[in-house]
């Protein structure tokens, strides 16, 4: 039976290598056919053992990988109809570009002229017609990365697995090269899976985010829900862009909560959906940096703000198009403001200075 | 002050140009103490060599010293010729086929150990000893030991038998310590893309580890047929009753006093240096191959 989706489940899988800990503890996750797929999470977390269990190149010590509606445990990589782009490239050494993207229907049988004039097709489409007859030493890192990505594909997989496949790369390649696997991926059509450390390149890229830890899930969503509203305190802090504050839970009253910290009438935080909140409970809650503003003591709180912290400047670094302020509002955690280049410029703030820091009451979220 | 400015720029002068004086060319006393031991470590080395292809040139008059007497090609026609002088053809040709023997298995025996060598295993380092261990025992007592254990069983020594396994035990640890040197240059990620494509196991061998350490096997082979072609003390006691071509060279220099010695010296060395010139030829082909498309 061919396989002939690219719709992906996994659901109870493990892996372990030595018997002992579980590099990937229980994942249950679905991917849509079509779906750009990040896996975030820092080295160690399991993220590219996932995508080599869905490759072939592992086999899971428990669970099931369905891929296009069949279990795929056992399989070889062709079986799968997936292909994989491996963080080194691993493109041989001996052959040329062309005979790189040929292998795979070399290795099938197919014959000489048929496989160039296929290679040929593939190698017009990721733009690499001139550098045909090089070897692969003789290409830059980014057309390495495109012949990598030609040679995967030229077998018409219903998956691409893509192991951290730009951090090879120098920053400006890499946003560039970003914007080139978004394209290949809605040319081809199929499902892509890719592995990085990098959470701007996750968000900017996938349809679908997934943050891992130690072998956990620990949310997956779309990219906007795993920056913009993070389920813990982990996903917060990996995802970044958000100050993460905790404390005691001082008054619960209606729609709101009250968290005891160093302000004077202490946190007010909405709600929302999360119910079990109840007066003593330690509670974590998350606030954007881009939601804090920084006042001058004396001065008037903008409309909607109950919250101001009283805190001191610790570092101001110049990021262009924002300022990031560091201050130190909480012992012990980090807490930022980013404030816009030309509110911060209309009153430059200085180190040492005292400012408030306030945000619109209903910007902050209760984390699990 | 301007008097002060023009005294510093006085006093800063000489500095400069005694630190610009060594790249005038100008070399250090050390590059010539140096450069005489190298020029007589060079004559050490190649010296005694070159005396034995000088003197195999000289003319029927020729002796065994300097100084030289004419110049012909009557050794070399002597060499071939006089049945006096031993049996050269034979010997040379059981030499040659021995090492091809040698070659064959050394580069296939190391290419496997290399293989399985990359990825460690229980006992791994045991066996990688005992597989160099035999480096250590001295030539002579390997070949009585060979030749020995040969006749304990009952069996007759000769130069396909008893001197082949001998002379692999020489041959096959250089030829896997080798191979290991090259193989570490192999990057696993190359066999699991060649697998994530659809290639089998064999096609991965054939398509992907071969030519791609083509010039590490090449080389073992190199080593293999040289090591063979010039063995003695292994072959000594285990060549049974036709010798090789270093064992006959031996016997003659015991008794042939003619400059045919020479010539046969020097017939085995330009051997031996289109052998290697083949080796490295056959390197640099692959290389060039590889290299074409760098032309556009």
């Amino acid at each position: 039976m061919a396989i002939e989706r690219g719709d992906i489940e996994l659901a109870g899988v493990c892996k372990s290598f030595d018997g002992l800990t579980n590099v990937v503890d229980g994942v249950n996750l679905k991917i849509a056919d079509g779906a750009y797929c990040c896996f975030i999470g820092p080295s160690g977390c399991g993220k590219t053992t996932i995508l080599r269990m869905i490759a072939g190149h592992e086999d899971p010590t428990a669970g099931e990988i369905v891929i296009g509606g069949q279990n795929v445990v056992g399989l070889a990589p062709v079986q799968r109809r997936t292909a994989m782009m491996f963080q080194s490239y691993a493109l041989f050494p001996h052959l040329t570009v062309r005979e790189n993207i040929a292998f795979a229907l070399r290795v099938r049988g197919m014959s000489k002229i048929d496989r160039l004039r296929a290679a040929d097709a593939m190698i017009e489409k990721v733009r690499l017609t001139s550098f045909a007859d090089r070897l692969p030493a003789q290409l830059s890192g980014g057309q390495q990365q495109r012949v990598a990505l030609a040679r995967a594909a030229i077998t018409e997989p219903r998956v691409l697995l893509l192991d951290e496949p730009l951090s090879a790369l120098d920053e400006q390649l890499r946003v560039q090269m970003r914007q080139e696997l978004r394209r290949m991926q809605q040319e081809l059509g199929i499902t892509f899976i890719h592995v990085t450390h990098t959470q701007l390149e996750a968000i900017a890229l996938a349809d679908l985010v997934v943050v891992m830890e130690q072998g956990r899930i620990k949310q997956a969503g779309p990219a906007r829900d795993a920056y913009a509203h993070p389920h813990d305190r982990y996903v917060a802090e990996f995802m970044g862009g958000q100050n993460v504050l905790s404390g005691r839970v001082e008054k619960v009253n209606g729609a709101s909560f009250v968290l005891a910290q160093a302000a004077p009438d202490g946190i007010e935080v909405p709600l929302q959906a999360r119910a079990k909140i109840s007066v003593g409970d330690t509670v974590d809650i998350a606030v954007r940096r881009d939601d804090v503003t920084l006042v001058r003591p004396g001065q008037t709180l903008p409309a909607g703000c109950s919250t101001s912290l009283p805190s001191r400047v610790l570092a101001i670094e110049y990021q262009g198009y924002f300022v990031k302020v560091m201050l130190d509002t909480v012992p012990d955690d980090e807490f930022v403001a980013y404030v816009p280049e030309k509110t911060f410029f209309a009153d430059p703030l200085n180190v040492g200075d005292v400012v408030l820091a306030t945000w619109a009451t209903d910007r902050a979220r209760p984390l699990a | 002050m301007s008097a002060v400015l023009a005294n510093m720029q006085g006093a800063v002068a000489p500095a400069t140009t005694k630190a610009i004086a060594p790249s005038r060319g100008e070399r250090p006393w050390t590059f010539y103490v140096l450069a005489s031991l190298f020029a007589l470590y060079v004559l050490a080395l190649y010296g005694p060599m070159i005396c034995i292809y000088i003197l195999s040139f000289q003319d029927i008059r020729g002796g065994l010293v300097f100084p030289m007497k004419g110049h012909s090609l009557h050794w070399f026609v002597d060499l071939f010729t006089q049945v006096r002088t031993g049996d050269v053809k034979g010997s040379f040709d059981r030499s040659i086929r021995l090492a091809v023997i040698v070659t064959i298995i050394t580069v296939v025996i190391s290419f496997l150990a290399g293989l399985g060598f990359r990825r460690r295993f229980a006992g791994d380092a045991v066996v990688f000893y005992m597989m160099i261990g035999s480096l250590v025992a001295p030539g002579l007592v390997l070949g009585l030991g060979t030749g020995l254990l040969f006749q304990a069983f009952g069996l007759n020594a000769s130069w396909y038998t008893s001197a082949l396994g001998a002379q692999l035990s020489w041959t096959l640890p250089f030829g896997v310590l080798v191979m290991f040197a090259v193989m570490s240059r192999y990057d696993r990620a190359w066999d699991e893309a060649a697998y994530d494509l659809g290639a089998s196991r064999w096609q991965t061998i054939w398509l992907v580890i071969v030519p791609v350490l083509a010039p590490g096997i090449v080389a073992v082979a190199l080593f293999g047929f040289t090591l063979s072609y010039d063995e003695f003390a292994r072959s000594l006691q285990t060549a049974g009753s036709l010798n090789t071509l270093p064992l006959e060279i031996w016997s003659m220099t015991l008794n042939v006093t003619s400059p045919s010695l020479y010539a046969l010296g020097t017939v085995t060395t330009i051997i031996s240096f289109i052998v290697i010139g083949a080796s490295l030829g056959t390197i640099v082909l692959i290389q060039k191959k590889r290299g074409r498309g760098a032309k556009d």
